[in-house]
C-alpha cells in the first residue's frame, strides 16, 4: 500500500499566526472584562470612602441612632448585628453540617436522596425575601418571636443554610476514599470515621464555604426589612427576644434620608459593613492556606 | 445451626486439617449490579501461610480480597450468595459484626494510605478507636509495631512528625504497622508492592516472610515473579473463578489447567 500523506506539515506550520493573532484578540476581551470591572469596583470604593471617612470618629461608634446627623452612630446596628449572628452562626453551622453529613455519610443515593439534593440546590437560589416571607410567617408570627433578635437570626440561618450544607457537602467529597478504607480497615465505626478521619480533613473546606456564607447574612437587607426589623433604635439589647436593628438596616435608613449628611453617614457605615466582610473573607482565605500547607 | 452439623460430621474425617483454615469460601458468587464477578468460589485459605492470588485485571482478585473483610460493603449495589466462613463462622452473619472481622482481619491497600498525621499517630489510631487509652501500652504498641514492619530503625528518631514525609516504601510499611498494632489473625494485602519502586518491593516481600511466622496472609498480586517468590499456595482467577488453587511450587512448574500455563508464561494478561 503506497503511503499517502493526507496531513501536511507545512499547511499546519503556515496556519500558526493565524492562530496566534487569535489568541492575541482573546486575551484582549478577557483582559478588558477584568479593567472594566476593576474600575468600577475603584470608583465605588473611592466614592464611598471620600464621602464617609470623614464621619468615621469615634462618636460615630459610640453614638445611637439621632434625627441630628452631627450627633447620629452606628452603636446599635453594630452591636446588633452581632447579635444577629450570634444565632446564625451556630443555628446554620450546626443544621448544614449535620445535613451534609447525613447526605455525604449515610443516606443511600436514592431518587429521595436526588430530590432533597436537588432543593438545596435550588433553595439556594432562591431570593432572599422569600426567606424574609418565611421568618415573617414562621418565626414572627406562629413562633411569637415578634421582630426580635431570634426571628431575624433564625430568618437568616435559613437563607446561608443551603450555602453551608453545599460547601460542606464538597469538603466531604473531598476527603481521599483511601483514607476512609484505613479507618473502615481498622475495624473503626461509621461515627469514628467521621469524626477522626473525614471531619478533621473536611473542616478547612467547610469553614470556608460556611464564613463566605455567613458574610452573606451580614450583608443581607431584605430579610430584615421583610421580618420588620426597626431602623431606629437607640438602645442596646440585653436578650434574645429584645428588639435590635442590624448594620444594613442602619445604612438602608440613612439612604432614605433627604440630608445630605446622613448619605455621609450612609457611606461611613458602609465602609464598617464592607471592612467585616473583608475580615470574614480574609479569615477564610487564611484558614484554607494554613490547611493547604500542612 | 444446620451448617454446624454439617461441619462436625466432616470434622470427624480431618480433625486436624480443618482447624488450620483460617478462611473457608463456599460457593461465593457475587455480582456488582448486573455484573457477574465472582462465580463459584471455593478455596480453603490455610494459617500462617501465604497465600497468592494472581490472574489478569478484571479477574475478580480485588473483588475477592475485600470481600474476606467486608471492605466491599462500602460499594453500593454489591449482592453475594454463598459463604464465606471466618474460623468457622459465617462472615455474612448479623452475629459476627463487621468491625470484629476487620480487627481481626487487618488490610494494606494497593495506595500507601497514612492518615494525614503523625507516625505516632498512624498506629495509634487503631487502639484509640478500640478504646485504648493508657499512653504506656500506645507508646510500647507503636514501637512494637513499628520494629515488626522492619520500620522502627529507620524512623524512631522521627515518630512524632507527618506520615507524609516518609517515602512511598516506607509509607507502605507504616500502613502494614498500622494493621500490626491491633494482633490480627490475618493480613489481607491489596497489590500492596503496585505503587513501589523495586528496592521498596523488595523490602516488603522480605517483611511478608518474617510476617508469615505469626500471621496468615493473602496478597492479591499482578506480579506473577512475585507470587512465586513468596508465597506457599497460589489460586489463579479468571473471569471471576478460581481455575487452579493449588501450591505455589505446583502452579508455576507443573499447572494442572492450560489456562493457568497460559497465564504464568505470559501468553495473556
Amino acid at each position: 500500500m503506497e503511503n499517502t500523506a493526507r496531513v501536511k506539515s507545512e499547511e499546519m506550520v503556515s496556519r500558526i499566526d493565524g492562530r496566534l493573532a487569535k489568541n492575541k484578540v482573546v486575551k484582549g476581551i478577557f483582559l478588558t472584562a477584568t479593567i472594566f470591572t476593576s474600575i468600577i469596583l475603584i470608583v465605588l470604593l473611592y466614592r464611598i470612602i471620600s464621602q464617609g471617612a470623614p464621619y468615621l470618629t469615634w462618636d460615630f461608634f459610640q453614638n445611637f441612632a439621632s434625627r441630628r446627623p452631627e450627633q447620629a452612630g452606628i452603636k446599635a446596628a453594630v452591636i446588633g448585628t452581632l447579635w444577629m449572628m450570634s444565632v446564625v452562626i451556630p443555628t446554620a453551622a450546626i443544621l448544614g453540617v449535620g445535613t451534609a453529613i447525613y447526605l455525604e455519610e449515610y443516606a443511600k443515593k436514592n431518587k429521595l436522596t436526588r430530590w432533597i439534593q436537588m432543593n438545596i440546590s435550588n433553595l439556594a437560589g432562591v431570593p432572599s425575601v422569600v426567606f424574609g416571607l418565611l421568618g415573617l410567617t414562621i418565626f414572627v408570627r406562629v413562633f411569637g418571636f415578634g421582630n426580635s433578635i431570634l426571628a431575624a437570626g433564625f430568618t437568616m440561618a435559613l437563607l446561608v443554610l443551603p450555602v453551608v450544607i453545599v460547601a460542606a457537602q464538597e469538603a466531604i467529597r473531598a476527603v481521599p476514599k483511601e483514607l476512609k478504607e484505613a479507618s473502615f480497615g481498622l475495624g473503626a465505626t461509621k461515627w469514628q470515621t467521621i469524626y477522626r478521619v473525614v471531619l478533621p480533613y473536611a473542616i478547612p473546606g467547610i469553614a470556608t464555604g460556611s464564613i463566605l456564607a455567613f458574610s452573606r447574612a451580614i450583608g443581607e437587607t431584605a430579610p430584615l426589612i421583610v421580618v420588620g426589623i426597626p431602623t431606629f433604635v437607640a438602645f442596646l439589647p440585653s436578650g434574645y427576644l429584645d428588639s435590635f436593628t442590624a448594620l444594613p438596616m442602619q445604612i438602608y435608613n440613612w439612604t432614605s434620608r433627604p440630608q445630605v449628611d446622613f448619605h455621609n453617614l450612609a457611606a461611613a457605615g458602609i465602609i464598617i459593613l464592607l471592612a467585616v466582610l473583608i475580615l470574614m473573607n480574609s479569615v477564610a482565605v487564611w484558614i484554607r492556606n494554613r490547611y493547604q500547607a500542612r | 445451626m444446620a451448617l454446624t452439623a454439617v461441619n462436625t460430621t466432616k470434622n470427624n474425617q480431618s480433625v486436624q486439617n480443618e482447624e488450620l483454615f483460617v478462611y473457608n469460601t463456599k460457593n461465593l458468587n457475587l455480582w456488582y449490579g448486573e455484573h457477574h464477578a465472582l462465580k463459584n468460589i471455593n478455596l480453603g485459605i490455610k494459617e500462617r501461610e501465604v497465600t497468592a492470588i494472581i490472574g489478569p485485571s478484571g479477574c475478580g482478585k480485588s473483588t475477592y480480597i475485600k470481600t474476606l473483610n467486608r471492605m466491599i460493603d462500602l460499594v453500593p449495589g454489591v449482592k453475594t450468595t454463598g459463604q464465606i466462613e471466618y474460623r468457622d463462622r459465617d462472615i455474612f452473619s448479623k452475629d459476627f459484626l463487621v468491625e470484629e472481622l476487620r480487627t481481626r482481619v487487618g488490610m494494606v491497600f494497593q495506595k500507601p494510605n497514612p492518615f494525614p498525621k503523625s507516625i505516632y499517630e498512624n498506629i495509634a489510631f487503631g487502639l484509640k478507636i478500640h478504646g485504648i487509652k493508657n499512653k504506656q501500652i500506645i507508646t510500647e504498641t507503636v514501637e512494637k509495631s513499628l520494629r515488626g514492619a522492619a520500620l522502627w530503625d529507620e524512623v524512631k528518631d522521627r515518630i512524632h512528625e507527618p506520615a507524609y514525609g516518609l517515602s512511598g516504601g516506607q509509607q507502605q510499611r507504616l500502613c502494614i504497622a498500622r494493621c500490626l498494632a491491633l494482633e490480627p489473625d490475618v493480613i489481607l494485602m491489596d497489590e500492596p508492592t503496585s505503587a513501589l519502586d523495586p528496592v521498596s518491593t523488595l523490602k516488603v516481600e522480605e517483611l511478608i516472610q518474617e510476617l508469615k511466622e505469626k500471621y496468615s496472609i493473602i496478597i492479591v498480586t499482578h506480579n506473577m515473579q512475585q507470587a512465586a517468590r513468596i508465597s506457599d499456595k497460589t489460586a489463579f482467577f479468571l473471569n471471576g473463578e478460581v481455575v487452579e488453587f493449588n501450591s505455589t511450587d505446583t502452579i508455576f512448574n507443573n499447572p494442572a489447567d492450560s489456562r493457568t500455563d497460559d497465564y504464568i508464561s505470559g501468553r495473556f494478561g
